[in-house]
């Protein structure tokens, strides 16, 4: 049962890889860029959730709801102001320009809100749990985080595949040359689908923060995670990213369950026997998304 | 009224001069067929007045407007689609969904999904198709379907022939009067010279980026278009 407990776990916390990695998926799919920054992103959504929370009145949902938007902005600013510009130059200037991105936003958060580690308040959401048998019970908390992904995951899906601007997006992806003759303009474009990535993202951060304490610095691990969820899974295939965070998830906790040392180490060595074996992922791309 | 004219353009490629001081106008609906050898600097022509080239002097007027720092994508949104060079169909996108990113920032006109398949009958049992699928000459019809999709003023054709197969040739050259009973102004480039003359009303031979010889096909000779194009008399017109 325990073991069985692992499981339900392990697949419940791959949603949550799977909302931090879409992102990343996105915007490496469209642009070819490589998001270095991509955690911290998140880790800065749950900084601006916290303050947001210390001096208004709104509680966590009504955070949630002022920060989406606002990384949906930032990040259209972001690829518009400095990665569009850096894509010009050459895709190492996109990974320079994320990485310093990267470095900013970490150093910032240290010095605005020091290394002190902090955690958003839910109240009694944080340890409320539904009991399924004696040893199985899941938190209230990571059923709406895969919740969550799954929404996302298939109202992206549904934007790429069914809208004019997600379609011109995949276009885009494929030639940007070509579309630009179809009336599209690549900067804008791309706008959008950095502006996705960032609330995607962000809403990821949150939701992380709602379960577990964050502090400047995790960032990278945040982003290692997605970036193994999204290789697991497969490049461009967005159900290849849910699996992928699922089997991530997955391999953590039985590793964990085993062993707590092996937590992170099972995760990385399945990311590796992926790479090794599949590298085309475990789900192969049918178009780039 | 002409739709479009060219006043002294010049284009270059790093050192080389592609388009050479070239002036040209074309009148609302009619077909202009541009010739010449390769590096004549057709596709470069073609690709400056779509916007993907920016011209080093002279300017493009297109309806009235001076469009010669126009942005590609506003030209394409505005009525100019170029169908380019080697296709360029979105690979991972089915032909349906092709046709319907050519719509992405239309005109109103005739031009839809089922104008389209009308044209090109075959488009219609195929259109879930992803395009990779596509043989060469599918594939260039596909391509000049997504150009319409915008419901283009100009339609300009790079080298529609280019690779294919002469029966294939022939079944895309059958739906040009098609085309052009929209009223729809197309200037199109071509190698294949005898395609070019049946199609167009006024014929423009460049060498080296100039215009050597221009007319109705009617008016001119074979001996005088053979001599132009391979710039064989020297006598610039």
């Amino acid at each position: 049962m325990i073991w069985v407990n692992a499981i339900v776990q392990g697949l419940l916390l791959g949603g949550l890889y799977a909302l931090f990695a879409c992102g990343l998926s996105l915007m490496f799919g469209v642009m070819r860029i490589v998001n270095l920054a991509h955690g911290d992103i998140a880790v800065l959504a749950a900084f601006l959730a916290y303050s947001t929370i210390s001096f208004t009145r709104v509680g966590v949902l009504g955070a949630t709801l002022i920060v989406l938007p606002v990384f949906a902005v930032f990040g259209y600013l972001v690829q518009s102001g400095m990665l569009s510009p850096a894509l010009k130059v050459g895709p190492l200037s996109t990974l320079l320009a994320t990485f310093g991105l990267s470095i900013v936003i970490q150093n910032a958060l240290q010095q605005g809100y020091s290394a002190d580690t902090r955690a958003l308040n839910v109240g009694s959401l944080v340890s409320a749990s539904l009991h399924i048998s004696g040893q199985i019970s899941v938190a209230y908390l990571s059923l709406i985080t895969f919740g969550l992904a799954v929404v996302v995951l298939v109202a992206l899906q549904l934007f790429l595949s069914r809208s004019s601007t997600g379609r011109i997006m995949r276009a885009t992806a494929d030639d940007p040359e070509a579309a630009t003759l179809s009336g599209a303009n690549a900067r804008h474009v791309y706008g959008i689908a950095t502006a996705i990535a960032f609330a995607t993202v962000a809403l990821a951060g949150l939701m992380f923060a709602m379960q577990s304490s964050f502090s400047p610095s995790i960032g990278p691990t945040r982003l290692l995670f997605a970036f193994e969820a999204v290789v697991i899974g497969g490049l461009g295939s967005l159900w290849g990213t849910l699996v992928g965070g699922m089997v991530l998830g997955l391999a953590q906790t039985l590793g964990a369950q085993y062993n707590p040392a092996f937590t992170l180490l099972a995760g990385h060595i399945i990311f590796l026997a992926v790479l090794a074996f599949r590298p085309q992922g475990l789900i192969a791309a049918r178009r780039t998304a | 009224m002409n739709l479009l004219s060219l006043a002294d353009l010049t284009v270059r490629h790093g050192q080389l001069t592609a388009v050479n001081a070239l002036s040209l106008d074309l009148a609302e609906g009619s077909t202009l067929a541009v010739i010449g050898a390769n590096g004549a600097g057709k596709t470069t022509l073609l690709r400056a007045i779509a916007g993907t080239l920016p011209p080093a002097t002279g300017t493009i007027t297109f309806d009235g407007h001076d469009i010669t720092r126009t942005p590609a994508h506003r030209r394409a949104a505005n009525g100019i689609r170029l169908v380019p060079e080697g296709r360029r169909l979105f690979a991972s996108l089915t032909v349906e969904e092709n046709l319907l990113a050519g719509a992405y920032r239309r005109r109103s006109g005739p031009w839809n999904v089922g104008a389209v398949v009308e044209l090109f009958p075959w488009i219609g049992e195929r259109r879930r198709q992803s395009a990779r699928l596509l043989s060469g000459g599918e594939q260039q019809a596909a391509a000049i379907g997504r150009a319409l999709m915008g419901n283009p003023r100009l339609l300009l054709l790079d080298e529609i022939s280019l690779g294919l197969s002469p029966v294939a040739v022939q079944q895309l050259y059958q739906a040009m009067p098609n085309i052009l009973a929209t009223g729809t102004t197309v200037l199109l480039v071509e190698q294949d010279v005898s395609q070019a003359l049946r199609v167009a009303d006024r014929v423009l031979c460049l060498l080296e980026g100039r215009t050597v010889l221009t007319g109705a096909p009617a008016e001119l000779t074979t001996a005088q278009i053979e001599k132009a194009y391979f710039g064989l008399s020297g006598s610039h017109t």
